[in-house]
């Protein structure tokens, strides 16, 4: 292993959440380190704390005690406009419902995340088109989401994901809506992304699925069960 | 650093505002209904405020605020028997001790006659006023050829004649009639002046449809009658000093002809005062409150267009509540959703704006054709009508928008 700092490094790392008269620990004291370049599945029953911790590395909500660093900066040091900055430039997401924009085509859809980015016109179509491409969907940019099967509209949301050249790619179950055999294909994608230096972290509940990545954390009761490394498949 | 996103940012707002109303038309239209209606009805209120204003002004240039009238009343005024007295002419006399008044400048009694006019083979029926020298002070005539009648003209009752334009037209077809003779009935008469071009009247009379002759000439030849009087003056204007109230001036004119007139104590007038300038506002706040009606009714449908914006604005924040977390994820800031949902709110208005502004434009013509109503239509209106329907969007649109902004990303995108 390198020197280099990690992508992600969590330190004791809490969230609660208070629900009525109750407070809920999500989670207690995470510590983890994601370094660039892994490919990880994060496991766990539902209530584990995996989409919490998932949530917090993605930017999108705030650790209530500990540090979390990605990319080097500190989460907390970061005013609303710098995470979202940061969600921007650094990360992408893959959802599990696609979460593409109805009535708008495969490109638009892409340039999403180009529209709070300073670019100029021209670099912003070579982009979103060089990303279409690289999910195999050249032929497809001008089709609406609803003119795309399943496994095509995940292809559109990772070229989305894709088109800002994120350092991370954060997937919270991006096959939970496809068959056995699409399910494959986007996991083959990931990997091959992955093998291009993106480093991947995903979120599902399904071994076959977790097989793709060279490391698994699992979650439960709001701490890290396990934490293994494996081969690459 | 971060705003040199903003610009971009705007316009593809614009282009996703017209997106979503696009795909909603009937609905956006719908909601667009109260601003287009509060906007078309403000723009016909205020054409019409403004042109009874300006019918106002030009009315009081044209007759001068500061002239009265001083007439005989009538016999059946009051609806009391006053006896063969009561309808006493006003006289040469009146004139004179009017004048001498402080607050008064000039002073003209006035007799009016239809009269066929003949001159160079032509002839032509026209109306025949005795005037004093001052009349044309008074009533803000200019001459503009030759001169006006002399006092000393007007009290010996000389055979001379001052012509409006359309009578020069007619009886001379525009040639200058200087020194010409003209008959008026069977009395005939030097042309010793022409007078200025004054157009029509409000009442859309022809102002320059008139033959002037000195007042004794006409009531004592022109214009005979069993029940003359030889000193009768008819209705006398009155011209009052610039500076003074008119009001004022006209009870010091009143106090004067009741004590000429020795009307005691108590007894109402046997004669009327008209002030030009009360009468023409009495007519004109018919037309404004014309005005105010409408101008009431079109506030109240902007608020009730602002309120369906608002409305619907909250409907689109809650229909599109998971795309505003997926913007938030990919790294849009609560400011760029706030100023997309703005930016859809005033486009909203500005549309509904646009739309009220040919319905207020149609509005202000049908109102003028139907309703003979003086309008004006001015730039100022319109700009302000499309300026006020955007700015009641913003305003509306601002707390849907804001809301929206304020969306939690997390709980934004898993909402369902």
């Amino acid at each position: 292993m390198s020197t280099a700092p990690p992508l992600i490094r969590a330190e004791g790392l809490c969230k609660d959440y208070v629900m009525g008269r109750n407070v809920v620990h999500a989670l207690i004291d995470v510590d983890v380190e994601i370094d660039n370049g892994e490919f990880v599945a994060v496991m766990g029953p539902s209530g584990s704390g995996k989409s919490t911790f998932m949530n917090m590395v993605g930017a999108l909500d705030r650790p209530t005690r500990g540090r979390l660093t990605i990319a080097g900066r500190d989460l907390a040091e970061l005013d609303d406009d710098e995470q979202a900055r940061l969600r921007n430039e650094t990360l992408g997401f893959v959802f599990q419902q696609f979460m593409l924009l109805a009535r708008t085509s495969a490109l638009d859809n892409v340039k999403l995340p180009l529209m709070y980015t300073a670019m100029d016109r021209d670099e912003k179509q070579q982009r979103a088109e060089a990303a279409l491409n690289r999910v195999g969907l050249a032929d497809r940019m001008d089709h609406n989401p609803s003119q795309l099967s399943g496994g095509q509209q995940q292809r559109v949301a990772i070229a989305r994901a894709l088109v800002n050249r994120p350092r991370m790619i954060l997937a919270d179950e991006p096959t939970g809506a496809l068959d056995t055999a699409t399910a494959e294909e986007i996991m083959g994608l990931f990997g091959a992304l992955n093998a291009e230096g993106v480093t991947v972290v995903l979120v599902t509940h399904e071994e076959e699925i977790a097989e793709h990545a060279r490391r698994i954390i699992r979650f439960r009761d709001g701490r890290i069960q396990t934490d293994q490394r494996r081969q690459a498949a | 650093m971060n705003d040199e996103r903003t610009g971009l940012h705007l316009s593809a707002s614009l282009a996703i505002a017209l997106k979503a109303i696009r795909t909603n038309a009937v609905r956006s239209l719908l909601t667009m209904l109260g601003i287009i209606i509060g906007i078309g009805a403000a723009i016909v209120a205020v054409s019409i405020a403004q042109g009874a204003g300006k019918q106002l002004t030009d009315q009081i240039e044209q007759f001068g605020t500061h002239t009265l009238q001083v007439r005989p009343g009538n016999s059946w005024w009051g609806g009391r028997s006053r006896g063969a007295d009561s309808e006493r002419p006003l006289t040469d006399d009146d004139v004179e001790a009017l004048r001498a008044l402080d607050g008064i400048e000039a002073a003209s009694g006035r007799v009016q006659a239809s009269v066929t006019s003949v001159a160079d083979g032509n002839n032509w029926p026209t109306t025949l006023l005795g005037v004093g020298a001052d009349f044309a002070l008074i009533e803000n005539f200019e001459i503009a050829e030759g001169r006006n009648i002399t006092e000393a003209e007007a009290e010996r009752g000389a055979k001379i004649a001052v012509l409006g334009q359309t009578v020069v037209e007619e009886l001379f077809n525009g040639a200058n009639p200087i020194g010409q003779r003209i008959r008026v009935n069977r009395t005939s008469a030097t042309v010793v002046g022409v007078l200025e071009e004054k157009g029509a009247g409000s009442w859309g009379q022809d102002q320059d449809d008139v033959i002037w002759m000195p007042l004794d000439t006409v009531r004592s030849r022109v214009a005979r009658s069993a029940e003359a009087v030889a000193d009768n003056a008819g209705r006398i204007h009155l011209k009052v000093w610039d500076g003074l109230e008119v009001l004022d001036v006209e009870r010091e004119v009143e106090h004067l002809m009741r004590v000429r007139r020795d009307i005691q104590p108590g007894a109402e007038d046997d004669f009327r005062i008209a002030n030009f300038a009360e009468f023409i506002r009495a007519r004109n706040e018919t037309e404004s409150l014309l005005g105010f009606l409408l101008a009431a009714f079109s506030a109240t449908s902007l608020v009730v267009g602002g309120i369906g914006i608002m409305n619907i604005m909250l409907v689109s924040v809650t229909e599109r509540t998971r795309e505003i977390g997926l913007r938030r994820a990919v790294g849009a800031r609560s400011r760029d959703v706030l100023t997309q949902f703005l930016v859809e709110a005033t486009v909203l208005g500005l549309l509904g704006g646009l739309v009220g502004l040919l319905l207020g434009i149609g509005g202000t013509m049908l109102a003028a054709r139907l309703g003979e109503f003086p309008v004006l239509l001015s730039p100022i209106t319109l700009v302000g009508a499309v300026g006020v329907a955007v700015l009641i969007a913003v305003f509306f649109g601002y707390y849907p928008a804001r809301r929206a902004s304020r969306l939690d990303p997390i709980d934004a995108l898993r909402f369902e």
